[in-house]
């Protein structure tokens, strides 16, 4: 993508209602306070990364916008609209786990959950257009070719390519994806962040992208909300990615290194136990 | 053993009423077990199906010492246990081992009852390893209604819970309430697993519950036709080893089960070659 379009597209989002909307957000367990006034607005085709360490309240944050972790402070809106529990404007890509081969699903049926797996009954009525659906999604994430092979014999790469799909094809106004790239190799990283980028900028969809490595996807970032020990810090990469703020913000020295196109962040470890590539667990 | 292939007999057999309640009963018990079956297996739950199947002899149990239906007794069981193991094992990793401590007190249980029981021996045998001529047709009838009601509700809730078993996270956060689903699933296999106590007993109701899904899936990744697929094998395992059991009078379980497990094998040996050219 070219900067000037970048620029242009930057400028038409922050005039469009925003898709994501945190008012003086606080989420605490008992004494420990995640994080707390936090005011955040994600516009349509925004690409944010939240990043941080484990426990910093990453995946709390998605769950806040699924509806599944009240607040205990402030509010938080979808489109416009308080956050509710299995809302339709919301698709979400998980991090990739192995699925059993014993498991009798293809990717198409996976993809199809995306589309109407929440409702009851057997769906036979609205079969074709479930079907066109599902083959649109598959055909945009270059998955058709495999859709009928059974999900457990897939590579992560392919598998994630299907998530992303069925994250699609209910065509959401918002995008969350929690650590969808753990456990796949650099090239299906790339491939996977630039097909969620390059769709939710198509249809407008704001992302927010929870990861622990800013690098695979630093060249669709937009901005950055960085999570640590109940503060954080909201910005564009090359501002929130900077020595003086991650020190600040970590309370100790922590350096950030550009190295050619990566960023490099030496210090933050200590403080997150060393554990860096760790699974954050749900609270 | 003389009798094993005498198809006279098993066409006199055949004429009687009682013998047609048992096959009607297992085509019954064959559609609905084919239908849970791949889901039983997607969601690893065939200890747990083992372990219903236990407190439904129990309850069946407790309802002959009553003097009560011994066909509601098992249902009564069978849903108790669908409930416990619902309530007490939520978490996966909870699961297994509250499964094995229930089953084991639930057996116990049973056998106390059949011990205070008059007639002891013979009935208790039959709840463990079923009896086709038990059937009389007021059993008929609640297994009929049983089996048409546990069919209309996994009608309803068969996408949501597929959604569950294969993708729970992303199905949470779909807004599917997979904590509704799981005891609710558990209850519908706990009134299954009751009519299976009936026809193949308590200890071999696995052969209809789990064998035919475990087949399927070996054969097919296709939702809808494991679920055809697991149908057609139960069928033939319920149906085909009442059959085969008249003419020799042996006990039916081992027909079924001899059956069911026939099938399974030759599934597994179609799916690796299955698998073979799709890992390609």
């Amino acid at each position: 993508m070219s900067q000037a379009l970048q620029q242009e597209r930057h400028v038409a989002a922050q005039s469009a209602e925003p898709r994501v909307r945190l008012r003086s957000a606080r989420l605490a367990y008992g004494e420990r306070v995640l994080w707390d006034g936090l005011d955040l607005d994600v516009a349509p085709g925004e690409f944010l990364a939240v990043l941080g360490p484990n426990g910093s309240g990453k995946t709390s944050l998605m769950r806040v916008l699924l509806g599944l972790q009240p607040l205990s402070a402030g509010s938080a809106e979808i489109g416009g609209e308080p956050v509710q529990r299995g809302s339709r404007r919301i698709g979400y890509v998980p991090q990739q786990r192995a699925v059993d081969v014993t498991v009798a699903v293809r990717g198409r049926d996976l993809v199809g959950l995306g589309w109407d797996g929440h409702h009851w009954g057997l769906g036979l009525r609205g079969r074709r257009e479930r079907r066109q659906r599902v083959d649109a999604a598959l055909a945009a994430v270059g998955a058709a070719g495999y859709s009928d092979r059974p999900v457990g014999l897939l590579s992560g790469g392919e598998q994630q390519r299907l998530r992303v799909a069925q994250a699609l094809v209910s065509d959401p106004d918002v995008l969350l994806c929690d650590e969808p790239l753990l456990s796949l190799d650099l090239a299906h990283q790339r491939m996977v962040s630039e097909l969620i980028a390059r769709h939710a900028r198509g249809r407008e969809a704001a992302v927010l992208f929870v990861t622990h490595e800013i690098n695979p996807v630093l060249p669709l970032v937009d901005r950055v909300l960085y999570l640590v020990n109940g503060k954080f810090r909201v910005g564009r990469p090359e501002e929130v990615m900077t020595s003086a703020t991650l020190t600040e913000l970590y309370g100790t020295p922590v350096e950030v290194v550009r190295v050619g196109d990566r960023i490099v962040v030496a210090g933050a470890e200590a403080v997150n136990n060393g554990v860096h590539h760790h699974v954050e667990g749900q609270p | 053993m003389t009798g094993l292939f005498d198809f006279t007999k098993t066409g006199y057999l055949l004429g009687h009423d009682f013998v047609q309640h048992a096959l009607l009963a297992a085509a019954v018990l064959g559609v609905v077990s084919g239908v849970l079956a791949p889901l039983v297996v997607a969601r690893r739950m065939s200890f747990a199906v083992h372990g219903t199947a236990e407190l439904a002899f129990t309850g069946a149990a407790a309802a002959l010492l009553l003097g009560a239906s011994v066909g509601a007794g098992a249902l009564a069981g069978a849903i108790v246990a669908a409930l416990l193991l619902g309530l007490l094992g939520l978490r996966d990793g909870d699961r297994d081992s509250v499964i094995g401590a229930v089953l084991a007190f639930g057996l116990g249980l049973g056998v106390f009852f059949l011990w205070l029981y008059p007639g002891r021996a013979r009935n208790g045998l039959s709840l463990l390893v079923g009896q086709v001529v038990a059937i009389d047709s007021t059993d008929l009838t609640l297994l009929a209604g049983s089996a048409v009601a546990v069919l209309v509700v996994m009608a309803m809730i068969y996408r949501p819970l597929l959604f569950a078993s294969v993708d729970q996270d992303v199905a949470v956060a779909r807004g599917v309430p997979v904590r509704v689903l799981s005891p609710l699933f558990a209850v519908l296999l706990g009134v299954a697993t009751a009519l299976g106590v009936q026809t193949v007993g308590a200890l071999l109701v696995m052969a209809l519950m789990v064998t035919p899904g475990a087949a399927a899936v070996r054969v097919t990744s296709n939702p809808a036709l494991t679920i055809l697929l697991a149908v057609i094998f139960a069928e033939v395992a319920a149906v085909g080893g009442i059959v085969l059991s008249l003419a020799p009078g042996a006990p039916v379980s081992t027909f079924v089960t001899a059956i069911s497990f026939s099938i399974y094998l030759a599934c597994r040996l179609a799916g690796r070659s299955r698998l073979r050219r799709l890992r390609v």
